[in-house]
């Protein structure tokens, strides 16, 4: 019977070729367009969500407080209130799992004939875990190196390239500010951070070296940044609060004072960043998905014509004992035809739309097979829905007056 | 005698009309034996296509019972009354009513579709049909390919395939010549002398003394219900 069905329905569909035709590239754009547009849209997902992940998970940067001096206000990071002592404390912390105390600034590097200027951190080994950072070649310095002040670094791509072109800088001697560095370590890439800075464009030396050689520290154990990772980001409001007491107990804060620090929520702004492209990829697909109700409703536009010219035909079947279920079942068939194969033509276009824009420009396109499974059920249900209301109208015919339908 | 095939007992149907329900059967008696060849007579107007089309299972009265088969229809539901025309019922249209796009052999087996027969036996019985009607090599032809009186053919080819146990024929030569109508009416004739029970409306006497039995309607009522022995005896000889 089905098999039956299937063949009329291929004859009805033949008989009217055009109008099959572009009743099917409906929904043939509707679903290339969801395809392609949830394609875009996923990508720039996954774009943000690598670039977040290059942040470092759940973090939070402590910053010290401001100072004022005659009036004149530092911003933030400018008085010494926060002390190695606290990032100490703060490591003890439940919940918390790396604390890297930091002090950076941008300085001149030189290697021979070569100088560039860069981002120099200095910061303790903890770093390299919460930042989330890797070493492509050498090794990172430890505590030791810290306690010492000894005069190592670690080398970001960006400046690795400006310092050293092709050369391996490995074991190589910079300077900053007229004090040597050996490169014991080379960074692994990055790339961009949500601002849009180069996260390469870095050197990594121990804190105590970079107080003492580099950005000098007329209040000594202080430090203007303490980076603080979470175990997990559910334990991240707790963390928050504890360290918030803790810091305001440790700097004797009375309650009506205000806190003498800033506290950054950084995961926050990458989930902000994240919202903002999983919106802009729900918009994408809202867009796209009208055109598939526009192929929808043409589907059953050309329905709704197809049973007002086949009336005879349906009072013929009719008579010879075609019962309503088989009526409604044939045009039924035939617009979940239309709107499958429109679908799966709509798939490949979706697809290769996707790939070539790839291909032409650098944009990251992301096809799952979440998103094309989606928009397959859809056109299935859009064929389904769209086709059932002719089809019920097809069966819900009186056989007397479709047969004298001319 | 065998069972009635079709008992009708006050037989009414009314349509609704702006100015009141209009009857158009007013109460109509009649019983069809088996192998009978019945002519169903009468002007327009007269209610003979209502009764076609409730005998044809293809309405439903608004009083009266009918009994196809010893089963009475006269309540049953559509899709119920589907399955039954398509069991036991054969129609045969003034229009032949063939689908265009289907070959003559589709359009035989199309009754066997809804039986839910399998493609194999279809073909078969629907070849074995058109056979019946001489049109064996036309099985492929599309029914634009034929002479109207072929598509007729074709038509009586379908309603034999399901072996129906009544033929229904509205006006089956109303659309063709006199000498194309006398082949179809032989063609029933002979059919009938195989057992098949015919029903055939017709306005025309010509066509109608093919039949045994002559039933006329006027104004909602069946008025006369006579044999025609002579002159039926007269034209089976001529169609052997």
């Amino acid at each position: 019977m089905l098999k039956a069905m299937l063949g009329e329905a291929w004859h009805a569909m033949g008989a009217n070729r055009l109008r099959t035709v572009l009743t099917m590239l409906g929904m043939v754009i509707g679903v290339g367009s969801v395809v392609l547009m949830m394609a875009i849209g996923q990508g720039a997902q996954y774009a943000v969500a690598q670039t977040i992940s290059t942040l470092g998970s759940n973090l939070y940067i402590l910053i010290s407080g401001s100072t004022s001096a005659g009036g004149l206000r530092s911003g933030g990071g400018g008085g010494p209130t926060l002390t190695v002592a606290d990032a100490d404390a703060i490591a003890e912390l439940d919940g918390v799992s790396q604390v890297a105390p930091m002090q950076q600034g941008t300085q001149q590097l030189v290697h021979g004939a070569n100088n560039w200027s860069s981002t120099v951190v200095g910061t303790t080994p903890a770093y390299f875990d919460a930042r989330s950072w890797t070493i492509v070649s050498g090794y990172p310095f430890g505590d030791s190196d810290v306690r010492a002040a000894t005069r190592v670094a670690l080398i970001g791509q960006t400046a690795a390239d400006n310092l050293f072109g092709a050369d391996d800088p490995l074991g190589k001697t910079i300077r900053i500010r007229q004090s040597p560095f050996v490169i014991i370590g080379v960074l692994g890439k990055k790339g961009q951070n949500l601002d849009g800075r180069d996260q390469d464009d870095t050197v990594i030396i121990p804190l105590t070296t970079a107080q003492r050689k580099v950005f000098g520290n007329p209040f000594p154990g202080s430090v203007r940044l303490i980076m603080v990772q979470a175990h997990s980001a559910e334990a991240m409001p707790a963390v928050e609060k504890s360290m918030t007491a803790l810091l305001r107990q440790r700097h004797r804060l009375r309650e009506e004072q205000d806190n003498d620090f800033y506290l950054r929520n950084l995961a926050a702004a990458a989930d902000s960043a994240a919202e903002t492209t999983r919106v802009m990829s729900l918009l994408l697909g809202a867009i796209a998905s009208v055109s598939l109700l526009v192929g929808g409703i043409g589907i059953m536009n050309i329905m709704l014509v197809s049973v007002t010219e086949r009336t005879r035909e349906i009072g013929i079947r009719m008579a010879i004992g075609a019962r309503q279920k088989d009526i409604r079942a044939q045009f039924l068939l035939e617009a979940l035809i239309i709107s499958v194969a429109g679908c799966l033509i709509g798939l490949v276009f979706g697809v290769l739309g996707a790939l070539s824009i790839n291909a032409v420009t650098d944009m990251v396109i992301v096809i799952s097979g979440g998103s094309v499974l989606v928009a397959f059920a859809v056109a299935a249900g859009i064929g389904i829905f769209f086709g059932f209301y002719p089809a019920r109208r097809a069966a819900a015919l009186d056989p007397i007056e479709a047969l004298r339908h001319q | 005698m065998a069972q009635a095939i079709v008992r009708v007992v006050a037989l009414g149907k009314s349509y609704p009309t702006a100015a009141g329900p209009f009857p158009a059967l007013r109460g109509v008696d009649l019983a069809i034996e088996p192998g009978e060849f019945v002519a169903i007579m009468g002007p327009s107007g007269s209610g003979k296509s209502t009764f076609m089309n409730l005998l044809g299972c293809l309405d439903t009265p608004t009083s009266g019972d009918y009994f196809l088969a010893g089963r009475n229809v006269a309540h049953m539901g559509k899709d119920k009354l589907a399955v039954l025309r398509n069991r036991t019922i054969g129609f045969v249209f003034q229009g032949f009513n063939l689908l265009p796009r289907m070959t003559l052999e589709d359009n035989v087996a199309l009754p066997l579709v809804y039986s839910g027969i399998g493609r194999d036996e279809r073909r078969a019985l629907a070849r074995l049909e058109l056979g019946r009607v001489g049109l064996s090599d036309y099985a492929a032809s599309l029914p634009s390919r034929i002479s109207g009186g072929q598509q007729q053919r074709v038509a009586i080819a379908r309603a034999l395939v399901n072996a129906p146990q009544l033929i229904l024929a509205d006006e089956p030569t109303g659309n063709l010549d006199s000498h194309t109508s006398d082949e179809i009416m032989t063609l029933f004739a002979a059919l009938n002398d195989e057992g098949i029970t015919l029903i055939v409306v017709t306005h025309e006497p010509d066509i109608a003394a093919h039949a045994r039995r002559q039933v006329r309607f006027l104004d909602g009522l069946m008025v006369s219900d006579l044999p025609t022995p002579a002159r039926r005896a007269g034209q089976a000889r001529s169609a052997c």
